[in-house]
């Protein structure tokens, strides 16, 4: 039962740098470019390639049917351009993929639902993009409809839904997608725990009935739930192929410390982030970390260049394994920030008390938008840094480092009953 | 820093062709068109128009009413000012009749092929997201331009009915003609849906496009105003070919100029097989320009 699912040789996509800025080119920029592109061929600065990269530079693997396997990596690292090859999305620039084997993509949950059509038609839809056929879509359709638990709702149009139903009922369409592989993107990153849990069970059991699965994530427990091998990319290239395990450990290892991210402008969006920076209250140690017995400071900078009400910047500290441990937003203790900002750059700190933090690593995403309802920006673990035990008197026992993911100093209460001689 | 690739482990994997075979490589400049995929997509093409057609007049107060408004509003105005104050000789024909004959294909032409141009980058979200042939977004957005088109005709056969005209039964062949309108429409749509997801210019060349092209279509006016010699020139319009077309076959008056509506298929057909090449070739490059 060793049958080939997936093979990948040399594959490598080549991306032209500054398609950030300029997503599109008007005539007029293509004109200009010519114009200039003279001047530029004098200047030697023609094929230098300078403005071009390799989002995936050489990579081979195999995939056998029946297999789980997890793809992690640090932004940049290629996940989301391998996704999209193997998804069929885009071309690569050179190698081969051989696919055998119906493929369904999971890069998004709800792709193409359109807020005007109810939930019932909504789902034939989205059945039919994801590559459903209408047969089977009838024939499951009382399945999504449990699944989702929206069955009152089935004929309001879904831009009357909360943002919990629309993405409940999306997923349920996803998940009765039976393709022979499935790839799936970071989609468990939307949603509350309880969704999420529902999400990585369905999952589980995708997984466990012995149909192919390829799943990237930032999120290290899911991997390891989800998966027994696990290619760890690194710029474009296969750093580790092998137990999830041990992948996880090479990646954990891997973490540098970033404690200053700054930003390239986007004026399209209307907040950005311009600068994130973490560093200890007081710094109390020698070693350059920040310790438990520090407060740990986050400060942020960004920019709101069209004016919004509503919004909030909302951050999250995550653990070295991806779970997320605190999300905290600006407006959860000034409300009065929900109210209309005007465009212009913002700077803002966040305090997370001395004795919260426990000893490790952790990394921080950034977001800002409206409260379950729009994302305006979004940084992934665009911080990583760590946190020492060295000072508090725990480091004096046993345990360099204290056991828990927190470190809260608690209140012991003593009852001491002399012993009767 | 160099990180060693590692060489492709072989495994023990086997291959019994059980599985459907896909194969992903990198683009190789012009590639055959594959009209069999959009034949295996057809559901997906299915549902696609079915969500235009659904959605387009969600939240108005007239709903499809719109459908009869457009044309019925743009030939009460072309009845006052081309037939009334210009006195533009119809043929005959009551002149309202003969402007309404001519508008209904060509409302269907102007909105399938400014819908389509606009297509691919108003579904910009399943194309970075989703993998199926590009070519069901253009084609989708055709096809639902039909619904309102079929609701302007029952205006049509109203007019007819209080002008005391009776259908001949020439108006067989309208199926023909309606196809030659939306192959033209797919065809110009094509090329101007790809070219807007590179150059975002064309979503505001085509208004200008449809307006100058409706001016040199015989709507307003009758053709047999264009001098003998340069009729082969104008025949290279598809859309003149359409409208003659339908004016022959509704109204049954003038007779049908074979050559110049085969000019008009040949155009459309060139151009169509023309466009479904670039877009092949540019269909590779959507999702990382859009």
């Amino acid at each position: 039962m060793s049958e080939l699912a997936i093979r990948v040789e040399h594959l490598g996509k080549q991306y032209r740098l500054g398609g950030q800025q300029a997503l599109y080119s008007t005539f007029r920029e293509t004109l200009v470019n010519a114009a200039k592109t003279p001047v530029r061929w004098l200047k030697g600065e023609l094929r230098t390639g300078r403005n071009k990269f390799w989002a995936l530079e050489d990579i081979s693997f195999e995939i056998k049917h029946g297999e789980a396997v997890g793809i992690i990596g640090r932004n940049g690292a290629g996940k989301s351009t391998l996704l999209k090859i193997l998804s069929r999305i885009t071309n690569p620039t050179r190698g081969r993929v051989d696919i055998y084997g119906r493929v369904g993509s999971l890069l998004e949950v709800g792709t193409g639902f359109h807020p005007e059509l109810t939930g019932r038609e909504n789902i034939y839809l989205n059945g039919a993009i994801l590559g459903m056929s209408r047969v089977e879509i009838v024939r499951k359709f009382d399945e999504i409809v449990n699944f989702s638990g929206i069955e009152k709702f089935l004929d309001t149009p879904v831009k009357h839904y909360s943002s919990g139903m629309y993405v409940r009922l999306a997923f349920a369409v996803a998940a009765h997608l039976e393709p022979e592989i499935l790839v799936v993107d970071e989609v468990l990153a939307v949603g509350d725990a309880e969704f999420q849990k529902k999400c990585l069970g369905k999952m589980g059991d995708v997984a466990k009935e012995g149909r192919t699965v390829l799943f990237v994530s930032h999120n290290m427990a899911a991997v390891k739930r989800l998966c027994s091998r696990t290619i760890y990319l690194e710029k474009g290239n296969i750093y580790f192929d092998g137990e999830t395990s041990a992948a996880i450990q090479e990646y954990n290892g891997e973490i540098k410390e970033i404690l200053v991210a700054n930003f390239v402008s986007d004026p399209n969006k209307t907040i950005r982030i311009k600068r994130l920076e973490v560093c200890a209250q007081a710094p109390t140690s020698e070693t350059g970390h920040i310790e438990t017995a520090d407060g740990v400071i986050i400060k942020v900078r960004y920019n709101v260049n069209k004016p919004i009400s509503g919004a909030h910047v909302f951050i999250r500290i995550h653990t070295g394994d991806g779970e997320t441990l605190i999300g905290t937003g600006d407006a959860d203790t000034l409300p009065s920030r929900l109210g209309p900002r005007e465009p212009g750059q913002y700077d803002c700190d966040v305090l997370i008390p001395p004795r919260i933090l426990g000893a490790g690593k952790y990394t921080i995403t950034w977001s800002a938008g409206i409260p379950f309802q729009d994302n305006f920006d979004i940084e992934f673990h665009a911080l990583a840094f760590q946190i020492v035990d060295n000072r508090t008197s725990r480091g004096k026992f046993i345990y360099r480092e204290r056991p828990g993911l927190l470190a809260l100093d608690l209140d012991w209460n003593y009852e001491n009953k002399k012993q009767d001689a | 820093m160099v990180i060693p690739v590692p060489a492709v482990k072989k495994t023990e994997a086997v291959l019994t062709g059980k599985f459907a075979h896909i194969v992903i490589e990198p683009p190789k400049g012009w590639e055959p068109i594959k009209l069999g995929e959009l034949w295996k997509f057809r559901e997906l093409l299915f549902f696609l128009t079915w969500r235009d057609i659904k959605v387009r007049y969600k939240q108005t107060a007239l709903g499809a009413t719109w459908a009869i408004l457009q044309p019925v509003l743009t030939m009460i105005v072309f009845s006052i000012i081309f037939g009334g104050l210009a006195k533009l000789p119809s043929e005959g024909i009551p002149y309202p009749i003969f402007t309404f004959t001519a508008l209904l294909p060509w409302q269907l032409f102007a909105f399938a092929l400014t819908q389509s141009s606009n297509s691919l980058v108003g579904s910009q979200n399943l194309i970075s997201k989703v993998y199926f042939p590009r070519l069901v977004i253009p084609f989708s957005s055709v096809l639902a331009g039909v619904v309102d088109f079929a609701i302007a005709f029952v205006v049509l056969v109203g007019l007819m009915a209080f002008y005391g005209i009776d259908l001949t039964p020439a108006a067989l062949l309208l199926p023909l003609f309606l196809l030659l309108a939306l192959t033209s429409a797919i065809a110009v749509g094509l090329w101007l849906s790809a070219l807007n997801v590179k150059y975002r210019d064309i979503r505001y060349l085509v208004p200008f496009l449809t307006q100058f092209w409706m001016y040199a279509t015989p709507i307003a006016y009758s053709s047999s105003l264009i001098p003998e010699k340069w009729r082969w020139l104008y025949s290279l319009n598809p859309m003149t070919g359409v409208v003659e077309g339908f004016r022959w076959a509704i109204l049954g008056k003038s007779s049908l100029d074979v050559f110049s509506l085969s000019i008009s298929a040949c155009v459309v057909v060139l151009f169509l097989i023309a466009g479904l090449y670039y877009f092949k070739r540019m269909e590779t490059s959507f999702a990382d320009i859009i």
